[in-house]
């Protein structure tokens, strides 16, 4: 309960860090070379950082829309005068928007809050507030302006909401952490994207989908796979519907990663799809000795003559030459994807915008890109014929960068790395998770295979790393980032301060499987008598070391030691592996530290022959269940 | 007096032209069959499910798709939970199939497989004798209770005898509305949940004989139940010793001896609306309209093509045609639009409706005509 309540109380991102500075300087104990800045150095007047995604143009091109993201907000700037000429405030986290297709309406997503704002566009006022599944990111308005999809990232599916009613009329199954929806021109079809890889064997190699609906049945008609793709991004169509393009990472987490400057670890890359190509073709963005990492947003001239990429990680936008691209891949019959060199045959330019630059957005003449550069809080505006950044539109926010902010720039930047291959959020998408399984260490293939771990509310939960080998944040950042991660001299000791800030100021994201007024469902309650039982069926003790709630006690229900619950691989040098902090962890699958786990159910069913992890044996599937439903709600 | 009587024959004309409507509209098919030797992935075929001009067959090797003249096998090297394919259920809002198989329930959504297993998910249990969905929930039939998913939420709910009044756990087969769930219990009767109180209730037979009925039309026929339907808020069922129908206030069974079934001993049951149902037996397909039985199968001695008319009087009459279901052992049957599909332990059949002038209807009109005489 008590933990409810403060996972809500932190659902903004930006707003509620005082208690995590205060928690932070209690870490500084931990921490002594890499000391976490303090409170001080907050923005001027409290003012949130702004953290600019996503935009939208209005029908007469006088407006621009502007979904702000840290400060839960749509700003609305004058594109003649640059200025921002009003804010409307909505949801926690906003992330998506479009405009109905007779421009009255503004809707805007609300990741946080599971809810679209219906903004009236002639008031700048929300009129209404829509549910949606669960983080909903993406959406689109079909042609007639009825219906609305919206891609939800955690229940990994497409809400489509009747704009009548305001009912969500059926859930469409999309892929995991589904993302970002583009309508195509003629208003037929559908394409959405996911940020995380479907579901597959265990150390296999990453599948994602393009997912298309048919709009006239409000159906899912096709899944174009990606191969090996894991991390799919915007997507968007050329003018006449004959090209679609998506941009996305093609993970190498099958090899050690500590081989970087032997081959990529991400390549970042482009799927194309369409009439103009034929089912889909993946294509390199990369160069052999520079990489352009987390490509993010796309854009195609009207013309349908240049491509623009925002490459997230990279601070660029990145030109293609839409005609050499496809006569390019015209002269490729074999997938050139991994050809780190073909990218010179169609990339033009590079041009440099801001942190993390996200969505862009094409003047309706296709002349001016706008780009959200979000942690800057402004945005670029490229002139697309000269190729360059014409000027930039400040958006308002704090005139100060904190230590906070800088941390998470470093965060979110790739620069630190050898070629510039990749940095924390390539991993951390959106500072979460990406779903994978990596073999870290230059220990041999397949050795010590680790899944990817939350980084929510970390603070109390130390030691780090699957064993529990890094005693602290500054010792998980630093170090060995630079050794076994980046191969590069990478922060200096201000720049790993910053870092270890940021990281540990992200809080939890809202758990949906607690009921609003923080009582447990009787499931869930049953669930929770086994979690806490202390007494095998027959009465008989269950020895201390094998309770559920002694490992996982505390706040964050870790007990921060290490143990050996049968789980270890004998792959893995050790079988004693770091208690995990149990918050979310309905967010964090698959599970155990090697991933090996594809759901919670399995922890037990598949990994526990012995009772050497928690009793549960002796429970029927009925009480599995239960169990399940209460560690959902932690 | 004479008005009595022309009351009478009025009446009886009535009656008459009633049961002539009737018998006019009893289906006659043209039976296309298909086995392995025309791409069927098995003969073997369990259950039948019509998706628009698509068809699924789960066999027991593999779900069979026929689209576009030709099949398609999804097997376990496609993704496929199991090759042996026990029921099948469209999501017809998403387009979904949910498939129930011996290893676990499939999720076929445009392509993609997602399985469901006792092992990594809330399934109750991995051999899925039924599945239907209602809403955004799935409902399975399993060899160890009933499970429902919500698709919103991922949440799994359980019922067995914990928690109902299901005291045989060996659930056979589900018909979800947006009232009530049916499940059919093997060996355990009916169960009925109310959607709007989350109560069950079982139906049971009230004579409690395996073998006898001693209290027909009092209750379900038998315990041995193996399929249930849930249409227009009427109930059938299926079972090993006939068949029942309940209106939520009587039951009337249905036995080979005083009814148009060919056999007792049924697979399936698929109700058309309250009064229409098609009976899935070991000896063929019979359809009752209400008032007349069709029974269409390969004649049980000779194999030919065979269709009998047996009209309310009780006065059974064959109808000449060319062509038969593919074995009278039949397992479950669909509809698509007119036509019908129809599993058998041999094969797959397309019941292609003939719309000429019925022979069915002549042949009753004649005997009509000899009763007067």
């Amino acid at each position: 309960m008590q933990l409810a309540t403060t996972c809500r109380g932190k659902a903004r991102l930006i707003a509620s860090l005082a208690p995590v500075f205060a928690l932070i300087s209690a870490l500084m104990l931990l921490a002594p070379t890499a000391k976490p800045a303090r409170a001080q150095s907050e923005p001027e007047n409290n003012k949130r950082y702004l953290s600019p995604i996503e935009m939208a143009l209005s029908p007469d091109g006088r407006l621009l829309y502007v979904v702000c993201q840290a400060s839960d907000e749509l700003r609305v700037v004058d594109i003649q005068s640059g200025k921002v000429v009003d804010v409307v405030p909505v949801g926690h986290v906003p992330r998506g928007i479009v405009l109905s297709p007779d421009g009255r309406q503004i809707y805007v997503t609300n990741a946080w809050s599971d809810t679209v704002s219906v903004i009236d566009a002639a008031t700048l006022k929300v009129v209404r507030t829509l549910p949606t599944g669960l983080e909903p990111t993406g959406i689109v308005s079909d042609r007639s302006g009825q219906t609305l999809y919206v891609a939800n990232r955690l229940s990994n599916d497409i809400s489509v909401i009747d704009v009548n009613t305001g009912q969500e009329t059926k859930r469409l199954l999309a892929g995991q952490g589904a993302s970002y929806l583009a309508l195509s021109p003629d208003g037929k079809w559908i394409y959405g994207t996911h940020i995380y890889p479907n579901h597959g064997a265990f150390r296999a190699q990453p599948n994602s989908e393009i997912t298309v609906i048919d709009t006239a049945r409000q159906a899912v008609v096709e899944r174009k796979r990606l191969h090996n793709v894991a991390g799919v991004f915007h997507v968007a169509l050329s003018a006449d519907g004959k090209l679609g393009v998506a941009t996305q990472l093609r993970p190498k987490n099958l090899i050690p990663l500590a081989h970087v400057e032997h081959g990529w670890v991400f390549g970042d890359s482009l799927t194309l799809f369409g009439e103009d190509v034929g089912g889909t073709v993946q294509v390199p963005i990369d160069e052999l000795d520079r990489y352009f990492a987390l490509p993010w947003g796309v854009a195609i001239t009207p013309d349908k003559a240049k491509m623009f990429v925002t490459t997230a990680g990279s601070e660029n936008v990145t030109v293609i030459d839409v005609r050499k691209l496809l006569g390019f891949a015209r002269t490729r019959p074999q997938s050139f994807v991994n050809d780190l060199s073909a990218s010179a045959n169609y990339v033009t330019a590079r041009i440099p915008v801001g942190h993390n630059p996200r969505g862009t957005l094409l003047s309706q003449d296709g002349k001016r890109l706008y780009v959200a550069n979000r942690l800057d809080d402004n945005l670029s505006v490229i002139d697309t014929s000269t190729e360059r950044v014409v000027s930039t539109i400040d958006l308002g926010g704090p005139r100060t960068v904190s230590a906070l902010r800088r941390g998470e720039q470093i965060f979110f930047t790739a620069n630190y790395a050898f070629q510039g291959q990749f940095g924390c959020a390539n991993c951390h998408l959106d500072a979460t998770i990406d779903g994978l399984q990596w073999d870290l260490e230059p220990d041999g293939f397949g050795k010590d295979i680790v899944d990817n771990r939350s980084l929510e509310n970390l603070a109390g939960t130390e030691p780090f790393k699957w064993n529990g080998g890094n005693p602290d944040m500054p010792t998980e950042c630093g170090p060995r980032t630079e050794k076994f991660f980046y191969r590069s001299q990478s922060y200096n000791q201000q720049e790993l301060t910053d870092l270890v800030t940021f990281v540990y100021a992200l809080p939890y994201r809202p758990n949906r499987y607690r009921m609003a007024n923080g009582e447990l469902t009787p499931a869930q309650e049953r669930g929770k008598a086994i979690f806490e039982r202390t007494t095998y069926k027959n009465g008989q003790p269950i020895p201390q070391k094998n309770q559920c709630a002694f490992c996982h006690s505390g706040p964050k229900y870790t007990n921060q030691q290490q143990f050996d619950v049968g789980t270890a691989k004998s792959t893995d040098r050790s079988p004693l592996v770091d208690v995990p902090q149990l918050s979310n962890t309905v967010y964090s699958g698959p599970y155990l530290h090697d991933g090996s786990a594809r759901s919670l159910e399995e922890i037990w069913t598949v990994f526990n022959p012995k009772d050497t992890h928690g009793v549960s044996n002796d429970l029927t599937k009925d009480e599995l269940n239960d169990l399940i439903e209460y560690l959902k709600t932690l | 007096m004479k008005m009595k009587l022309r009351l009478l024959f009025a009446m009886l004309a009535a009656v008459i032209a009633i049961s002539l409507a009737n018998a006019q509209d009893m289906p006659r098919f043209r039976w296309d069959n298909f086995t392995t030797a025309n791409g069927l992935p098995d003969n073997h075929v369990f259950c039948v499910l019509v998706d628009g001009s698509r068809v699924w067959a789960g066999t027991e090797n593999g779900l069979g798709l026929y689209e576009n003249g030709a099949w398609k096998a999804f097997r376990p090297v496609d993704g496929l939970a199991h090759q042996a394919v026990l029921s099948l259920a469209l999501d017809k809002r998403t387009g979904d199939l949910w498939v129930g198989t011996m290893g676990g329930l499939s999720r076929i959504s445009a392509g993609r497989i997602d399985n469901f297993t006792q092992l990594n998910s809330g399934l109750s249990n991995d051999i899925v004798y039924g599945v239907g969905v209602q809403g955004d929930f799935v409902w399975t039939a399993t060899a160890a209770g009933a499970s429902r998913l919500n698709t919103r939420t991922g949440q799994w709910a359980l019922f067995n005898e914990r928690n109902t009044p299901m005291y045989e756990i060996w659930t056979y087969a589900v018909s979800p509305a947006e009232d009530k769930v049916y499940y059919a219990v093997w060996g355990g009767g009916v169960l009925e949940y109310d959607v709007k109180t989350e109560r069950w209730k079982d139906y049971n037979d009230p004579d409690g004989e395996t073998e006898l009925v001693l209290m027909k039309d009092q209750g379900l026929i038998h315990e041995i139940t193996t399929s249930v339907s849930y249409v227009d808020k009427i109930l059938w069922v299926a079972t090993y010793f006939g068949a029942s129908r309940y209106d939520g206030r009587y039951w009337h069974n249905f036995l080979q001896k005083d009814s148009g079934l060919p056999s007792n001993f049924l697979n399936q049951i698929k109700a058309v609306d309250g009064n229409r149902a098609w009976f899935s037996t070991d000896k063929g397909l019979a359809y009752y309209d209400g008032t007349n039985w069709a029974v269409y199968r390969p004649a049980l001695d000779t194999h030919k093509p065979e269709m009998e008319v047996r009209d309310a009087a009780g006065t059974v009459t064959k109808i000449a045609v060319q062509s038969a279901p593919a074995h009278n052992y039949v397992l479950g049957v669909d509809f698509q639009g007119d036509d019908l599909w129809v599993a058998t332990a041999k094969g797959l059949s397309h019941g292609i409706r003939q719309h000429g002038p019925t022979q069915t209807a002549q042949v009753l009109r004649a005997r009509q005509s000899i009763r007067k005489k």
